[in-house]
């Protein structure tokens, strides 16, 4: 039991870790391509400047995602050697296909794309920034087609006490990728969105390389409210496609015990009494819960205490009510981060048509701090829809108890969660170290120095 | 051909593309404290694999994944079984990764020097494990009937098993030092060469002792005899050339020189563990094999099909890439790492 604990930390600290990476690779390579495109159009020098600006910053961001997935695709059979045992035949298949198509894709052109700016063709450079872009998502899909699958697996036949692959094209329809993978990719687009808003915010406030900025911010806000406007949209239909598929997931994120009258109303708020089953105190939206699930102000919702004894009869003995209280806060702590992304694009962008950005410093200043947001969101919307599959590791196929290594033992696995925490630990004070050291150097850094001696030459004439 | 068969092939040619691509950029990791002797010097080094390393890596990457989907229960045992050796790659692999990106971003010796320790830690080690790692494939390690391995992390070091980690980390920096001489000019390439050379003359004598002690630590002399069959020794012979290719100053051949040692020797140790994936210590009968170790049909099937579509593609771009940056790296020039 205490292996399976410590398993699921080093998973959940890993897992995490490396998402804070992944979303800023995948949305900011395609803002940097569209950057890079408008050079390429145009001709105008700004628009390369700035997709290099970015670049970098990108670069940095890139290292750590690339470094930390290893370990994701290595974890499995690591700590996890009876779970891969049991579904490899059919998971296995999408992490092999994200390493052919999507990881030698984004590397190989990474490095044309870095080390090619006076080797190759501005559009060869430019169709190789596009194929990184390409290879991102395309990565996205695949890990997320073998994450859709834990959720809802579809595709299979139990033989040879295992899990067997029937069917790849079900694999690839599967429903829960086709809300899991928009809701993915827009939030990534959304956090680069912000990422780059808030640091552009950052150079307009002090007037620094006004003009990039300007229009990296114009970009940015822009697909900002595209991204952060769809991802809620998409994700409402993944909370109703969650209706259908996994039922208590949906329970435990609304803490509702009991199934719910032909008009559910929604908990904005509750006090949770795992324990008793039941909640504490509750402040409710009438209506908003079957809105939530079914799109129609009518509708019940399953409660929890009636998909256990369901689960029960179907599944034999045992407690299939995952930590209700994470899954339900981590919820609304991910729409609320949503809401007001989606609130502070919609002024952005109101600002902008209305041509009033120029000089509202307060706006900026919010910008700044709200690339925060999406990283809570994010963070918040994997803790919700992983920790709200437990206990099972497969849905209804693999509890996670059943998943870890036989022959590992907790003193390993402590000695590899230390060890990861440790070194991830001081990855993020260096990443974060350099992005900032960057950020201050501006587009111009390499001419910097440069520009310091002039200066001091001004200095001394006057 | 039966696809169980197919697939134990393809993951071999797998892990071969990963030894001979990211064998050299090993080896320039491991040789670049030495090698350089000025901070420009380094960079110059560090670029040299710069546009190439991590394309290099995704092929482990691609070879772990191809295990995981064709052979899972090869996955399962393989990964769980060498864990603490698993853990300190990855931690190598981590570290050595973000080195090559943040070392040039801090204008500041000391910010330098730590992250050449790290490449060259980071370069060393993944090779080193991977020798030990593939000396205990061919040995054998305890693996019981429910195809758990049941040994710890001091099982897989025995004499033989860091003889076989010696070999290839004397390999890789014999190809890396070849790599090297490929791409610089000048005091660089000289010296690159003159390590080549020496390096290649210990490479020589330590793979042909653990070829040796093959024979006595694994099955092979039971298996097929004093003969060990045409591809290692043409692999020994490749590696002698190697000697000349470098003394008439063919840096090219003798690049390739390696690359074709590196490939005949994962094929010896392919086809001498052939039908085994993973050999028990233990009872024989509990060894893993291509087929109680495989996918079902229907996924070797589907995988087989997209291997064949897709790998000709990377092949063609990566064999690109290696165009675009064929020349050589000039002192004083721009450079990115």
């Amino acid at each position: 039991m205490l292996q399976v604990l410590l398993d699921r930390w080093q998973f959940g600290v890993t897992t995490v870790y490396h998402f804070l990476f992944v979303p800023l690779t995948i949305g900011l390579i395609f803002l940097i391509a569209v950057m890079e495109s408008i050079y390429v159009a145009s001709g105008n020098e700004d628009y390369k400047k700035m997709a290099k600006f970015w670049g970098n910053l990108f670069l940095i961001n890139f290292a750590v995602g690339v470094v930390t997935g290893i370990m994701q695709e290595f974890q499995f059979g690591m700590n996890w050697s009876n779970y891969s045992r049991f579904v490899g035949d059919v998971f296995g298949a999408p992490l092999a296909v994200e390493a052919l198509a999507a990881f030698f894709l984004e590397s190989t052109f990474l490095g044309i794309w870095v080390f090619g700016w006076d080797r190759v063709s501005k559009r060869v450079h430019l169709t190789a920034v596009w194929m990184v872009a390409f290879g991102t998502t395309l990565s996205a899909f695949w890990i997320l087609a073998a994450n859709a699958f834990m959720q809802e697996p579809v595709g299979y036949v139990l033989r040879h006490g295992r899990a067997e692959m029937d069917s790849f094209g079900a694999l690839l329809i599967n429903p829960q990728l086709w809300v899991e993978f928009p809701h993915v990719w827009f939030a990534a687009l959304s956090t680069a969105t912000f990422f780059v808003a808030g640091i552009s915010a950052y150079y307009i406030l002090r007037g620094r390389s006004k003009k990039i900025f300007m229009n990296s911010f114009k970009i940015a806000v822009s697909f900002g409210l595209v991204g952060s406007v769809l991802v809620a949209v998409v994700g409402h239909e993944q909370a109703q496609h969650l209706v259908t598929a996994q039922p208590m997931k949906m329970a435990a994120s609304e803490a509702l015990w009991n199934t719910s009258a032909e008009h559910a109303s929604w908990n904005l708020l509750a006090g949770i009494d795992q324990a008793s089953h039941r909640n504490t105190f509750q402040v409710q939206v009438p209506y908003a819960l079957s809105i939530l699930a079914y799109n129609h102000p009518y509708g019940k919702v399953e409660g929890i205490n009636q998909l256990q004894a369901q689960y029960v009869q179907k599944y034999g003995p045992g407690n299939y009510i995952p930590p209700v209280w994470i899954t339900f806060y981590t919820f609304r702590i991910m729409v609320l981060a949503g809401v007001v992304m989606i609130l502070l694009a919609l002024y952005g962008v109101y600002l902008m048509l209305r041509d009033k950005l120029e000089g509202h410093r307060k706006y900026y200043k919010w910008m700044i701090w709200a690339i925060a947001l999406p990283y809570i969101g994010n963070t918040t919307g994997w803790i919700m829809t992983e920790i709200g599959r437990q206990p099972w590791a497969v849905f209804g196929l693999l509890k996670t108890a059943n998943g870890d290594s036989p022959t590992v033992g907790p003193a390993l696995v402590w000695t590899t969660l230390i060890g990861f925490a440790l070194v991830y630990g001081i990855l993020a004070v260096v990443d974060v170290y350099l992005l900032v050291k960057n950020i201050k150097m501006g587009p111009d850094g390499e001419d910097l120095a440069h520009r310091r001696a002039l200066e001091d030459g001004v200095g001394a004439v006057i | 051909m039966s696809l169980d068969v197919l697939w134990f092939i393809l993951i071999a040619v797998l892990y071969t593309g990963y030894f001979v691509l990211e064998g050299f950029d090993y080896g320039v990791g491991m040789l670049m404290p030495f090698l350089g002797k000025n901070d420009e010097q380094r960079r110059l080094i560090i670029n040299s694999i710069g546009p190439f390393w991590d394309g290099n890596e995704v092929w482990l990457l691609t070879a772990g994944g191809a295990t995981f989907a064709a052979f899972p229960n090869w996955y399962a045992t393989l990964f769980s079984g060498f864990y603490l050796a698993l853990f300190l790659m990855l931690l190598a692999l981590i570290g050595r990764g973000v080195a090559f990106e943040f070392r040039s971003k801090v204008d500041s010796q000391a910010w330098r020097n730590t992250w050449d320790w790290v490449i060259f830690t980071g370069s060393l080690l993944p090779a080193l494990l991977w020798g030990v790692a593939l000396a205990n494939l061919m040995q054998g390690v305890p693996i019981d009937a429910q195809m758990n391995f049941t040994g710890n992390f001091f099982t897989l070091l025995s004499p033989y098993t860091v003889v076989g980690g010696l070999s290839m980390v004397l390999m890789f920096a014999l190809h890396g030092a070849l790599f090297l001489s490929l791409r610089t000019v000048g005091e660089l390439q000289v010296r690159a060469r003159q390590t080549a050379r020496r390096v290649g003359m210990w490479t020589t004598i330590v793979m042909f002792v653990f070829v040796l002690l093959s024979y006595f630590f694994t099955d092979m002399f039971t298996k097929i005899g004093v003969d060990p069959g045409p591809v290692p020794v043409l692999a020994g012979l490749v590696l002698i050339s190697v000697a000349f290719f470098i003394r008439v100053k063919k840096d090219g051949w003798a690049f390739a020189m390696t690359s074709v040692t590196i490939v005949l020797s994962t094929a010896t140790i392919f086809l001498g563990l052939f039908p085994r994936v993973m050999v028990s210590s233990t009872n024989p009968a509990w060894s893993l094999t291509i087929y109680n170790a495989s996918s079902s049909h229907y996924t070797l099937t589907v995988m087989t099909i997209v291997a064949f579509s897709l790998v000709p593609i990377v092949l063609a771009y990566q064999i690109w890439t290696y165009w675009v940056f064929r020349k050589r790296l000039q002192p004083g020039g721009h450079l990115d790492y």
